[in-house]
């Protein structure tokens, strides 16, 4: 199991370093100097020089990046444009708000879908069951901003449940999971249904039946465990895309965290810090998809030997 | 396959009620966004502030924004750039997939591994984040958001196209023709991108609903289509500091783009049934 961990961690060093070429390169790809982009309208000569001797503007490209890299490795992501603070502090700041709701959206997602999943097999073709995929559509296809402005708009405006926006308090987190977890429920119950009625049709059920096991107790304990591999491997698999999702959510209830810190910066072109979001966020997406894998792993021993 | 081989299926799913309901909104959606100038009296973008914050009345169906500009014709012209940006953004995500895979997946060699690894890279990572990197090259507004899109779904294309290809490859009837003298163009053009076209073109259509939601995020967080084009998203954009005040502004935007989104996924899973391709859009 340790070997399997360490050469899954030794796969994503190619990838870290693909993606952080790439974001490195957007400070290049951009229109315009790059000195230009990193400075305030209107910066002094001496300001200027600072800058180019900081990132080593003057040099080639290759060692620019090895420049940026070393600082990154050091936790030095430089410093913001617009407020002037160190990137790296307005990140540590944001990171563990992200990863809060993403954590909790995935919980839920894992949580519900698997429930509505079971129930949804178990009344299969029954109004249930109908009711159930219906749901399922609506949230993995309505626009998970949208959804979030109906709830704050139902919940918060209306009813005066749940606070409108911000990040005080568990009662704020509510809504911005529900958001995030539709759409990983919708697919989680999908997948679980699906698996469940599969492995309802396999033989070692029947002879459950043929033992007479109550039906209750073969669909729990039996037909669902055997059901939960696929379950796993899909949200293994899901778990950058429902950290994505809160990219977007934080935004909508202006939540504090990385998703709001990137969209903000993106808007007032603050370039070292929508280096160092997109960073992070790949990161992250690079990590959960790690743990999905390693979960996987402990959970089905083919996994285990197909990778060694 | 001929234009009207190629309509064939189309007509099949629309045969079916659970085809021909989600297709006749599609038509009617583009149809609207085509003849917005004909069927509305307002312009989208004349500023008219004593009418400002109406509610739907005969006048103006859903209402009028913050700037009295009536809604519903602001969401017919909306329809215009959010349909034909993500449109023609996933028409060429598709068709440069196709190219990559197809070369990928019928030469193999070096040119397969390098495919393979960019492509698996994109593939690893959400959508919204490969969209938002890209929009941090180009820069907000529409060239960037078609950007994002064409690239954020670029790797699905590419990885499906390859592996039909891959799949067709050694069947007999391609054997049959290199040994009757044909060339790589010539099987890759007659016989294997016609046989890989269904699914890929099935899968672009699912990723346009796709597309259209992330053009209305884009659009939403103030990084799509800038004012005064009018998009779903960037209408929702405006509205979003109005929600107490003039929720409208947010519905129906909202509502035209998860109508539409539903459709769309209701009438690709119609062509999948009329195509029966399901088993092979799985096996990708």
């Amino acid at each position: 199991m340790l070997g399997f961990t360490i050469r899954r961690i030794l796969l994503l060093l190619p990838v870290f370093l693909a993606v952080s070429v790439v974001i490195f390169l957007i400070l290049h790809l951009i229109p315009g100097d790059p000195v230009d982009n990193l400075l305030k309208v209107g910066s002094s000569a001496s300001k200027r020089a600072e800058i180019e001797a900081r990132y080593g503007l003057d040099r080639p490209l290759v060692v620019q990046y090895g420049i940026w890299l070393g600082h990154l490795l050091q936790g030095d992501l430089g410093t913001s444009i617009v407020t002037r603070r160190p990137v790296a502090q307005l990140i540590g700041q944001a990171l563990p708000h992200s990863l809060m709701l993403g954590g909790l959206a995935f919980l839920f997602s894992a949580a519900v879908g698997v429930v509505l999943g079971v129930l949804a097999a178990a009344k299969r073709d029954r109004w249930p069951d109908q009711a159930i995929m219906g749901g399922v559509l609506l949230g993995s296809t309505l626009p998970s901003f949208w959804l979030g402005l109906l709830l704050i708009l139902m919940f918060s405006v209306q009813l005066g449940w749940f606070p409108v926006s911000g990040a005080r308090g568990w009662d704020s987190l509510v809504l911005p999971v529900l958001t995030i977890g539709m759409g990983g429920t919708a697919l989680v119950a999908r997948v679980t249904r699906v698996a469940m009625i599969e492995a309802q049709g396999r033989d070692f059920v029947l002879l459950l039946h043929a033992k007479g096991m109550p039906p209750g107790q073969i669909l729990l304990r039996h037909v669902l465990r055997h059901a939960l591999i696929p379950v796993v491997t899909i949200l293994a698999l899901r778990i950058g895309w429902i950290l994505g999702g809160a990219v977007t959510v934080e935004f909508v209830f202006a939540r504090p965290g990385l998703g709001s810190t990137l969209i903000k910066a993106l808007n007032q072109h603050d370039y070292p810090v929508v280096q160092a979001a997109l960073l992070m966020l790949a990161v992250a997406v690079m990590l959960g998809t790690l743990i999905g894998d390693i979960l996987q792993a402990l959970m089905d021993p083919r996994v285990r030997g197909a990778m060694t | 396959m001929s234009f009207s081989g190629a309509l064939q299926p189309v007509r099949r799913a629309m045969a079916t009620p659970k085809g021909a309901v989600p297709g006749l909104w599609l038509v009617l959606v583009i149809a609207a966004a085509i003849l917005a100038p004909w069927l509305t009296p307002y312009d989208y973008d004349i500023q008219n502030l004593p009418d400002s914050f109406q509610p739907p009345s005969m006048a103006h169906w859903l209402g009028t924004d913050e700037f009295g500009r009536d809604l519903m014709t602001r969401i017919l012209y909306g329809a215009r750039t959010s349909l034909s940006v993500s449109g023609i953004a996933i028409g060429f995500s598709v068709f440069a997939g196709m190219v990559l895979g197809a070369a990928a997946g019928y030469f193999g060699g070096r040119l397969d591994r390098a495919v393979t690894i960019v492509v698996d890279l994109t593939w690893s990572f959400p959508e919204i984040l490969v969209a938002l990197i890209l929009v941090a090259i180009i820069g907000p507004g529409v060239t960037g958001t078609f950007a994002a899109i064409a690239v954020a779904y670029l790797a699905q294309f590419t990885r499906l196209t390859r592996a039909q290809i891959m799949a067709i490859r050694s069947e007999t009837y391609i054997e049959a023709a290199r040994s009757l003298g044909a060339g790589d163009g010539f099987i890759l053009f007659r016989h294997l991108l016609p046989n890989a076209l269904a699914p890929v073109l099935v899968a672009g259509m699912l990723a346009t609903g796709d597309a259209i939601i992330l053009e209305a995020t884009l659009g939403f967080f103030g990084l799509g289509a800038q004012p005064p084009t009018p998009s779903w998203g960037a209408m929702m954009s405006s509205g979003s500091g109005l929600l107490f005040k003039a929720p409208g502004i947010i519905i129906f935007p909202g509502l035209a783009v998860a109508i539409t989104v539903i459709a769309i996924n209701l009438f690709g899973d119609a062509l999948i049934r009329a195509l029966d391709i399901k088993t092979r859009l799985r096996d990708a």
